[in-house]
């Protein structure tokens, strides 16, 4: 009996000797193997650079693709080689000619030359492809009218034999008119079928035709659409002409709309990254969106890292891309992403040694943070704004002195520090400081003129005021916010709101519908350049959503877009910037922060904007050797 | 045979319903699958919904959906671009169950004996102390109980991470997270069961007769204890099998619980009614085979 415990015991012991010397921790692990650990929030919801939009999905896609530009590892609003080696600007910033490395590879080998480029747009454009993010390549010059396939200024334009002008195309009435009486009106010429037009061909009367359209010019129209038709509909890329072009293997030419200076800071985004056009097609046309060239083992790349795993909902791994052009500068071989979706695990996760770098740190665990990862905590300022949206059809919100005396009632700077804590900047403007541009906005914190306005727009003290509801989504941090400004409201104008909770999804609903009175927000720059703020309020962005839209606004947008001088340009910016913050369709807050944990061993790490920061020059390196 | 013919109609008519009421309900919350946090430019929006058949009429899609089903087709997952239902839940469920199953014996080779203990030293210190621990942990949600383990073991034990499921030991952690509170359940069941069982006249005649306490426990009174635990069993089985949001975002599981919460966050419509076809399909078949056990357990039920 006794022998027999003493066996059960040296068996048990063994065990736990085996486990606790089996394990080196996961950070020594992937020390070893130069393998960086992050965690990456959530699954992404897709690898290909032209369908996705978020930000954890393009964390890995720039680790598997590259641009022609790429970000400097440690300047923000700086463009250092990427597939290009260098680049020029012509015709007053109109042209731009790109020269790619004579050795850029994709991941299997094949030479990545300038015709995959001319590829990769013409897809991303694709009328039937539904990229979300088309509309980024846009300064491209035809590459909307290509993309929302405007048919009557592709065949009749003045690219065309027709050489008519843009007002004759909308006097013809390509798109269709609700307001019209005839149905063919009402559908528009470019949406009738075959049937349709042959019918319209021999029954003129159907269809109205304005009266400066000759006869003989309508017939040739007629006859043309009817041609375009019989020839089944093809692609319209050839004839739409859009300003991208092969000039040879290793050349690429841009013809674009108007100047667009910051034309680099957009090729280091996604949407502008190449796809290899021999593996699309051989999973699908080039329109055909999700189809399996993305999967592991089919997925080819052209950046540092190529995709080795993807393990769904578990990780996902790249391992160094040995046909890369710069393969010598990478020093990590993989990197592994982790979809984490809850951020105290992902803090935990890092405690235990599990992680190099976490996607964020929920605020409660900031404090936290400084007292046990003192010189691991990031906190850094991030391209984004958090503000919060006004439905400027409601009443009173539809008088510029409410909104404004809403906006300048918020104490952002008692709100960032006593309970935001992360290191934000209480925003006055809607454009966050960047490189080169200072916002131009004067929302501070203004009780005295803010009740004053109040009084002016007829609500003394907030007397008689409407009780508006506040529609935020229903996370904690949100209903916080919500509750910190209804103080605020109260306390400093005497009104009183109400505070409406939704699921993410509905909340995104109402906003879109316009379907609410006042709401929260925030918006993260897709690139670093003021436009990426202001055009969200012209009058056809989808995410406008306040009713709010301004032509003077409009105008010095469009004059900006026309500017090449980065200074002037700014400056048109910064006129239209400064209409925002008298209008005040949105109360800015805060300017965001990012607030993460790296692990001393990742090494060229350094802070930037967009927290693009190129995987291709980190490495991991040890100071002394840790043990758990 | 009768029964099971009977039963298989049954569940069959309980899925048609399910996907039906499924189908047209999750389409009645505000916003769809492309309502995302970056607004579709309309012109794109009209080729995705075409591209998925979004923009057919209601009864169109949804006969579309039945007749795919009956293919064995569940869709395309939205959210999730390029990926059918049905290979997410060939990727996610395993997982589940792996972890569902090893909860489960957890929770019987805990549950069941505690609780016979705890009835056999009724008001004894055991039995205060079975079932103060049973309560807590019928109380206390997996959400506290993840990380406190998480941190108090995950942390100070080399050999166990705090999560992840890459390692021999990460399913630790998480199946004794998930068997808690059905452990709990079980042991007082199980004590009350085997403490009604332990009044019958007959354990009082074996007694009296001279059984030794072993015997009277496992041959006179396990069996007639077990019959009500066993119906409990059926449901809560497939109950974990299921997996759950909470315990797969604390402890990084790649199971099915997440794609449940977050299919009905994005909308996606077809992940969200081929997870519903599974749990339907789950809880159909784990009542059928606990119909059957009690079958062999209870002979009174074959002539009911």
């Amino acid at each position: 009996m006794k022998r027999k415990s003493t066996s059960f015991l040296l068996c048990f012991l063994s065990l736990f000797f085996f486990f606790g010397c089996k394990k080196e921790s996961a950070l020594e692990k992937a020390y070893r193997e130069k393998i960086l650990l992050v965690g990456n929030s959530n699954e992404p919801k897709g690898l290909d650079p032209q369908l996705v939009s978020g930000v954890l999905e393009m964390n890995i896609i720039r680790s598997l693709f590259e641009g022609l530009c790429l970000e400097h590892p440690s300047q923000d609003r700086t463009s250092v080689p990427g597939v290009a080696y260098k680049w020029e600007s012509l015709e007053n910033g109109r042209i731009w000619i790109f020269y790619l490395h004579p050795n850029a590879k994709w991941s299997d080998g094949t030479p990545l030359v300038a015709e995959d480029f001319v590829f990769s747009y013409h897809r991303i454009l694709s009328p039937n492809f539904g990229a979300v993010y088309s509309e980024m390549l846009y300064p491209l010059k035809n590459a909307k009218e290509y993309n929302k396939n405007e048919i009557g200024w592709i065949l009749f334009g003045n690219q065309s034999s027709f050489n008519l002008s843009p007002e004759i195309i909308e006097k013809i009435n390509f798109d269709g008119k609700d307001s019209e009486q005839k149905s063919f009106n009402k559908k528009g010429l470019k949406n009738l079928n075959l049937e349709e037009l042959q019918l319209l061909e021999k029954n003129p009367q159907l269809f109205d035709w304005n009266e400066e359209i000759s006869p003989k010019l309508s017939k040739s129209i007629l006859k043309e659409l009817i041609q375009y038709r019989k020839k089944g509909s093809p692609d319209l890329w050839e004839k739409a002409k859009v300003g991208v072009e092969a000039l040879d293997k290793h050349t690429l030419k841009f013809t674009l709309r108007g100047p667009t200076a910051y034309l680099p800071e957009l090729t280091k985004h996604l949407s502008w990254f190449p796809v290899p056009k021999h593996i699309i097609l051989k999973y699908g046309k080039i329109d055909t969106p999700f189809t399996d060239w993305t999967k592991e083992g089919n997925h080819i790349s052209n950046g540092p890292f190529k995709l080795k795993k993807w393990r769904f909902n578990h990780f996902i791994k790249v391992e160094k891309n040995p046909h890369y052009w710069d393969k010598n500068r990478v020093s990590l071989k993989g990197i592994k992403f982790y979809p984490i979706s809850n951020s105290y695990t992902e803090a935990r996760m890092f405690h235990d040694e599990l992680l190099h770098l976490t996607y964020g740190l929920p605020p409660a665990l900031i404090k936290w943070a400084k007292t046990n990862h003192l010189n691991e905590l990031k906190q850094e300022n991030y391209l984004g704004t958090r503000f919060v949206r006004f439905n400027t059809k409601v009443n009173p919100l539809n008088n510029p002195k409410v909104r404004k005396a809403l906006a300048l009632a918020l104490d952002k700077k008692i709100y960032i520090e006593s309970i935001l804590k992360g290191g934000q900047n209480p925003a006055y403007s809607l454009v966050p400081p960047m490189q080169g541009y200072q916002p131009n906005g004067n929302l501070f914190f203004d009780p005295k003129e803010a009740k004053r306005l109040l009084r002016e727009a007829g609500y003394p003290n907030g007397k008689n005021f409407p009780k508006l509801t506040f529609l935020t989504t229903d996370r904690e941090t949100a209903k916080r916010e919500a509750e910190t400004i209804q103080e605020m409201w109260k306390k400093h104008l005497g009104i009183s709101i109400r505070i409406e909770q939704k699921e993410w999804t509905s909340f995104l609903e109402s906003q879109y519908q316009a379907n609410y009175e006042i709401s929260s927000g925030g918006w993260i720059g897709d690139y670093i350049d003021p436009t990426t703020f202001l055009e969200l309020w012209t009058k056809t962005n989808g995410n406008n959503c306040t009713n709010w839209s301004n032509q003077k606004y409009e105008e010095l947008l469009s004059k900006a877009q026309q500017t090449k001088n980065t200074k002037k340009r700014f400056s048109f910016l910064n006129q239209a910037e400064k209409i925002l913050s008298e209008e005040v369709p949105i109360a800015p807050l805060y300017w965001y922060a990012t607030n993460y944990l790296i692990h001393s061993d990742v090494k060229n790490w350094h802070p930037l904007l967009l927290k693009t920061q190129p995987y291709k020059f980190f490495s991991l390196e040890r100071n002394s050797s840790k043990t758990k | 045979m009768k029964l099971f013919y009977q039963r298989l109609l049954h569940g069959i008519i309980v899925l048609f319903f399910l996907i039906t009421i499924t189908f047209f309900a999750i389409r009645l919350i505000p916003g769809d699958p492309l309502t995302d946090e970056k607004s579709y430019p309309p012109h794109v929006r009209e080729k995705i919904e075409s591209f998925y058949h979004l923009d057919k009429p209601l009864i169109t899609q949804y006969f579309y959906y039945l007749s795919n089903l009956l293919k064995g087709d569940l869709g395309p997952s939205i959210s999730k671009q390029g990926k059918a239902v049905v290979e997410i839940i060939k990727q996610a469920f395993p997982v589940s169950l792996f972890l569902g199953t090893i909860a489960m014996l957890i929770a019987l080779i805990v549950g069941i004996p505690s609780g016979i203990i705890s009835a056999y030293k009724q008001n004894s210190k055991t039995d205060f102390i079975v079932m103060t621990l049973a309560m807590i942990g019928i109380c206390v949600p997996s959400f506290v109980i993840g990380p406190l383990l998480a941190k108090y073991i995950g942390l100070n034990f080399s050999f166990i991470n705090v999560a992840g499921f890459e390692y021999a030991t990460d399913w630790i952690l998480p199946s004794i997270t998930l068997s808690a509170g059905t452990a709990a359940y079980l042991a007082r069941m199980t004590r009350a069961s085997m403490l009604d069982v332990l009044s019958q006249e007959y354990i009082k005649t074996a007694k009296t007769k001279g059984a030794s306490i072993f015997r009277i426990i496992i041959l006179h009174s396990l069996r007639p204890t077990l019959i009500p635990i066993i119906s409990f069993i059926g449901p809560t089985f497939a109950a974990l099998i299921s997996g759950s949001f909470v315990i797969e975002t604390i402890f990084q599981i790649p199971g099915i619980g997440q794609h449940f919460i977050n299919a009905t966050t994005s909308r996606d419509y077809f992940l969200i009614q081929g997870i519903v076809l599974l749990y339907g399909g789950l809880i159909i078949f784990s009542n059928f085979i606990a119909d059957i056990i009690h079958l062999f357990l209870d002979p009174r039920t074959k002539k009911a």
